[in-house]
């Protein structure tokens, strides 16, 4: 099977904005849920959520731990059964997952190689890894990778296939935190490039407010807030920042805490890979 | 210095030659077997028959190793009479083997795939069973399915365990053979013991001895050394 390169028919990728404009509705969503369920016996994890993710949008996912996010991100993925229930999906989806699960007896490139088919499949996939800064460990074995390293070969091996949905679960949780800041920059570098709508379900939400058009709070089997982030990326902890902090603890049920990760946040973005 | 001991032993008619060669002979007598070509050409004949119970054995075991493995009804099926199978010890199937093969080749060469077909079958099978489901699940998101998930993903996932096993089946094997090769026959190591029996030359039993105790040992580093170039990607807990 040739995985079909998926078009960027709904932006001009030279002429991106900063903020990518919010889903319009005569736009096609590459990604729909109505009223979707999931339950595993009793226990009703997503009960009757609406969701719906414009092509090329950033959409951060928050919640509590066990509120259902990796089983969201398990539908849109097409990793767990959705019945008869109405799920719209770009036909090209990748997966990051929180521990890179890169298959230890093949070669960094051939993980991200893993599944294509065409013939210059190597090529593809060092040009994957260039791009993550990782040309020069095409041939190494992963268990010699660091964890950001093998995080990052597991990005490559998301976008080489071009995906239409990119779903990041909780990629940067296990990274240090300069290892992380470097890790957002490359994920808006890397989204800038290829455009893929993005859902990546994150705990921190300094880092859902700093990467993403769109986050939503999940809680209760449903979508129970949404913020759109209206600021210039790199976005700076300014007071419009705070606020929408705020409110998004506030939504997650935390009582805010003054901003101690300002200095963090702060850090220079641009070319921090490597 | 027990060689030595053992060698003074023989010297001075303290061990006679009817209960044991002296070293010195033993090691004339290997020289002598091997020049004349009798020992390389009965050691091929063990060799052959081994390889051809191990192979079928390897078939059998991955086939139904990887039937068990890779499904529930397959297991099912199969996993019960494997364990029947281990209960009844394989040498006791030798009379059996002989009332229904004769006294060819044909029973030792099933004596020997079926003793190491176990071996090779349960290790596999808890191979594919211990497989990283999480690593399957990544490859399946990534379009990977059927025989593609297989190849790519499980059986490299369960190649150290199957090595185990093989290794394991490599040992056993010998074991047979030593047994197998008493039934009546007309060339091999077993051949040349019994003749070697029949006129009392220890010297000659000793080399056969000291020859399955090298096959033993070959066997192991045989193993060993197609383990290093297939999981060569593993990280090793003791430094090569
Ligand atoms: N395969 C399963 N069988 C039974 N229950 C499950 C299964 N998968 C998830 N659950 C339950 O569904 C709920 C949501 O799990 P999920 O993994 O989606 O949470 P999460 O939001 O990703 O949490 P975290 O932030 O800790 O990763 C949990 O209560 C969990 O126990
Ligand atoms: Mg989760």
């Amino acid at each position: 099977m040739v995985q079909p390169r998926i078009r960027r028919r709904a932006f001009d990728t030279a002429a991106v904005p900063a903020v990518a404009p919010s889903a319009s509705p005569s736009i096609a969503p590459a990604v729909k849920l109505n009223g979707f369920v999931r339950q595993f016996g009793e226990n009703r994890v997503i009960d009757g959520l609406d969701l719906s993710i414009a092509p090329g949008e950033f959409v951060a996912l928050l919640g509590a731990s066990g509120s259902g996010k990796t089983t969201l991100l398990r539908t849109l993925a097409g990793l767990d059964p959705v019945g008869d229930q109405d799920v719209t999906t770009p036909s090209t989806r990748a997966v990051v997952f929180q521990d890179a699960r890169l298959l230890p007896w093949k070669k960094v490139w051939r993980n991200v190689a893993l599944g294509l088919k065409d013939k210059d499949v190597r090529a593809r996939a060092e040009a994957a890894l260039k791009e993550v800064g990782l040309g020069h460990r095409l041939d190494a074995w992963p268990s010699t990778l660091s964890g950001g390293e093998a995080q990052r070969t597991a990005l490559a091996r998301a976008l080489v296939r071009e995906p239409g949905l990119l779903l990041l679960d909780e990629p940067f949780a296990a990274l240090d935190a300069l290892t992380r800041l470097k890790m957002h920059d490359l994920v808006l570098n890397l989204w800038n490039e290829h455009r893929p709508a993005v859902l990546l379900v994150t705990h921190d939400v300094d880092e859902a407010i700093s990467l993403a058009d769109r986050v939503l709070v999940l809680n209760k089997g449903r979508i129970a807030a949404e913020e759109h982030i209206a600021l210039e990326r790199p976005r700076a902890p300014d007071a419009r920042f705070q606020a929408i902090r705020r409110r998004l603890l506030g939504h997650l049920g935390v009582e805010a805490p003054a901003s101690h990760e300002g200095a963090l946040i702060a850090f220079p973005t641009g070319e921090a890979v490597q | 210095m027990l060689l030595a001991l053992w060698e003074l032993g023989s010297r001075f008619g303290l061990i006679p030659e009817r209960v044991l060669a002296a070293p010195s002979t033993v090691a004339e007598t290997f020289w002598a077997l091997t020049v004349s070509g009798e020992l390389p050409a009965n050691l091929l004949v063990s060799l052959a028959r081994a390889a051809a119970g191990l192979a079928i054995a390897l078939a059998v075991a991955v086939s139904l190793g990887l039937l068990a493995g890779l499904s529930r009804w397959g297991e099912t099926v199969v996993d019960p009479l494997m364990q029947i199978k281990r209960t009844i010890p394989s040498l006791a199937l030798t009379p059996l083997f002989i009332v229904w093969f004769g006294i060819g080749e044909t029973p030792k060469i099933a004596l020997i795939a079926v003793a190491t077909t176990f071996p090779i079958y349960l290790n596999l099978f808890a191979g594919v069973r211990g497989i990283d489901v999480r690593l399957v699940e990544a490859a399946r998101s990534f379009g990977l399915s059927g025989w593609s998930l297989v190849r790519e993903v499980i059986l490299p996932g369960a190649l150290p365990s199957f090595f185990v096993g093989l290794r394991y089946a490599l040992g056993v094997s010998v074991l047979v053979l030593v047994v197998a090769e008493q039934i009546n026959a007309q060339a091999g190591l077993g051949h040349l013991i019994n003749n070697a029996r029949d006129f009392m030359r220890t010297d000659i039993i000793v080399v056969c001895l000291l020859v399955y105790a090298l096959l033993g040992l070959g066997a192991d580093a045989l193993v060993r050394t197609l383990e290093r170039r297939a999981l060569a990607w593993r990280p090793s807990l003791v430094e090569q």
